[in-house]
């Protein structure tokens, strides 16, 4: 793999085959979930990735078991990656009691803070300083850990962004801001909400590394986000990687996406990460063809199952309406 | 018993468990050698260092999430913000993060951070230096809500706001920092959601917080001359808010006024007043409910306009005669 990818020795070793798995996890659980939510199956709101799993599943390749990462409101690729259940995350969405947050949180907020799944937040750009936050434990405890912390296009105009990069800077703690530039905010694209080409331009205001990756190669979001979180486990401080990608389907549940081309979207989904991860792997004879189509079965069994799971899971009672407020 | 200034009381508190608990911290905007807005951390640098009295940026946004992420991950910070007025720039990571994770997360995670912040007029700051805000975050379910009177009462209510797995704000009024009482050397905890009957009496209640503990205190003494006997209730946190204490007074007394200094439209005196209309102590009322607030006017310069923004001593001792039928 190395005269490949360039890969660090550590990411070498990685199971490849397990990211292309994570990868169509990602995809069936979207697409699941995308079904549930046309038929009615599922209330409230959710937000897909179909089409970035690269960026999640290539960032967290590169982690250690012990670091940490925060997500987004679109957050259930970084989840799996993270290695989040699947029969727990759709049990949440069913709203049940056997899922991440009792049903209590929905899409929006799954998180496994013990296994450091800091959590997915509703609210953009709101990673950014608990990121921050849970990388100042790092460094004070000398605990060694590195927090990825996964943001969009959108939020890098919020102003939580630069203050906590500022600050993490100054601090020069151990955090990788992980921009995931799907290129709209919502319906707005980035062409018109700023006037830099790169997000990752904007990591120079701040004294720290801003390098560009394609998103939806899993291999240069590996690299690219390997070498930011060995400089941040070095002390060395943050780093900004931007991985351009793009979400295939549209904002939330209900977006008639007026404010992009059918044609522009044709032209992404050419450059689909899981058959570039695929086909990348069959031409250098890691992978069977054999293999790689009982890899996308069992990944789709899994969410089928997932699915059961949830189904058969109880729902909560109004006695569970009003704890877990307070530790 | 030696005493103390509430402002020295503050900084016992925080020092006392700082030297046994590794995990407690602080961090703000000029914290530091300069001893933050008012002073009470000056001399803590010198003692703990940098690394655990972090001055910060001027970044209320990242330093409050901060707070949160490192609290979510272990640590206990104590955040404080140089007057309750930027909390406005605080409130997301207050409001949307700190106060929901636990919840949202399914009883999972948790926030044990304090953030104090001097809140109150009287010190010809103007408008955007002396709010009383703390209805605001009572109004928050999964935030507790501290407001000390005197140094006795602040040392162990900051114990005890460190010590709790919740979020805590923790208002310090900026003229009770000079107040003076008797203050134990070692470490004591009085435990959140216990008022105290800072005056007994049995003509009529005054629930009273913050510095109108001490006008309502004032007034009774005055009062007392014309043979009337004042209550004087201080709940001292309003979330968790003792309501049996209130309770059991004004069925004792049979009047109750409640004296805040935020403005009186709606702020935590309706809260107050409306537990009682709800309780059996309704039923012993002999004159209707009295509250008394600041004006609906954001606070003046003009030192006589900002004294007459908010409630007087003579207002005090005005309607507790109105509320006896007496002149």
């Amino acid at each position: 793999m190395a005269q490949l990818v360039n890969l660090p020795p550590r990411v070498q070793e990685t199971d490849l085959k397990g990211l292309l798995k994570q990868m169509w996890l990602i995809r069936y659980f979207e697409e699941k979930v995308d079904e549930f939510f046309a038929k009615g199956m599922i209330h409230g709101t959710t937000h897909l990735a179909v089409g970035q799993e690269a960026s999640a599943v290539g960032s967290i390749a590169v982690l250690e078991g012990r670091d940490k990462i925060t997500s987004t409101h679109r957050g259930h690729g970084h989840c799996i990656a993270k290695g989040a259940e699947v029969n727990k995350m759709m049990a949440e969405l069913f709203g049940r009691t056997t899922g991440y947050c009792k049903g209590k949180g929905g899409s929006m907020h799954i998180a496994d803070v013990e296994k450091g799944n800091l959590g997915a937040n509703g609210i953009v750009g709101g990673g950014f300083s608990i990121a921050t936050g849970a990388a100042l434990t790092s460094k004070m405890r000398n605990e060694g850990y590195v927090v990825l912390c996964f943001f969009g296009d959108g939020a890098s105009n919020e102003g939580s962004f630069h203050e906590a990069v500022n600050l993490a800077s100054i601090w020069k703690l151990p955090v990788v801001f992980v921009c995931e530039n799907n290129q709209y905010g919502m319906s707005g694209p980035v062409k018109e909400m700023m006037n830099v080409e790169d997000i990752a331009q904007r990591a120079e205001a701040y004294g720290i590394p801003g390098k560009v990756v394609d998103g939806n190669d899993v291999f240069d979001v590996m690299n690219g986000v390997g070498e930011a979180v060995e400089r941040a486990r070095n002390g060395e401080g943050p780093s900004i990687v931007e991985a351009k990608t793009y979400r295939w389907k549209g904002h939330s549940k209900s977006d008639a996406k007026k404010y992009r081309t059918r044609e522009e979207e044709q032209e992404w989904r050419a450059k689909d990460p899981i058959a570039r991860l695929r086909d990348v792997l069959v031409q250098e004879g890691l992978l069977t063809e054999e293999e790689a189509d009982n890899i996308k079965a069992e990944a789709k069994k899994e969410i089928e199952e997932s699915v059961e799971f949830a189904k058969d899971s109880p729902m909560p009672t109004i006695d569970d309406l009003m704890e877990d407020i307070y530790a | 018993m030696r005493e103390l200034t509430y402002l020295e009381a503050v900084r016992e508190a925080m020092s006392q468990e700082m030297r046994q608990n590794e995990d407690v911290f602080i961090l703000g905007e000029d914290i530091g050698v300069y001893g933050g807005a008012f002073g009470v951390t000056r001399g803590m640098i010198e003692e703990f260092g940098p690394e655990r009295i972090r001055n910060t940026p001027i970044s209320e946004a990242a330093i409050s999430g901060t707070a949160v992420g490192a609290a979510l991950t272990g640590m206990r910070p104590i955040l404080e913000l140089q007057f309750s007025d930027f909390i406005t720039i605080a409130m997301d990571n207050m409001v949307n993060q700190a106060a929901k994770i636990r919840y949202m997360y399914g009883g999972k995670g948790k926030v044990p951070m304090v953030l104090r912040t001097p809140a109150g007029s009287g010190t010809g700051a103007a408008a955007q230096h002396s709010q009383s805000l703390e209805a605001w975050m009572a109004h928050v379910p999964g935030l507790k809500v501290v407001q000390p009177s005197t140094a006795y009462d602040a040392k162990g209510l900051l114990k005890a706001a460190i010590d709790d797995d919740n979020p805590v704000i923790f208002y310090e009024h900026k003229l009770c920092y000079k107040t003076k009482s008797d203050v134990p050397e070692e470490q004591y905890s009085i435990p959140l959601g216990k008022a105290d009957v800072k005056r007994e009496g049995s003509d009529v209640t005054i629930v009273a917080t913050a510095i109108m503990v001490h006008k309502s205190l004032e007034a009774a003494a005055e009062l007392e001359k014309e043979g009337i006997q004042v209550e004087v209730i201080d709940p001292r946190t309003l979330v968790p808010l003792d309501t049996e204490t209130i309770i059991q007074s004004v069925k004792k007394t049979s009047r109750l006024i409640v004296v805040h200094e935020a403005v009186k439209r709606g702020g935590f005196g309706g809260e107050i007043a409306s537990t009682i209309a709800e309780s059996e102590a309704f039923d012993y009322l002999d004159a209707p409910i009295k509250r008394l607030g600041g004006k609906a006017v954001p606070i003046p310069y003009n030192p006589e306009l900002e004294k007459a923004a908010i409630p007087t001593v003579d207002d005090i001792v005005a309607a507790v005669k109105e509320t006896l039928n007496r002149q």
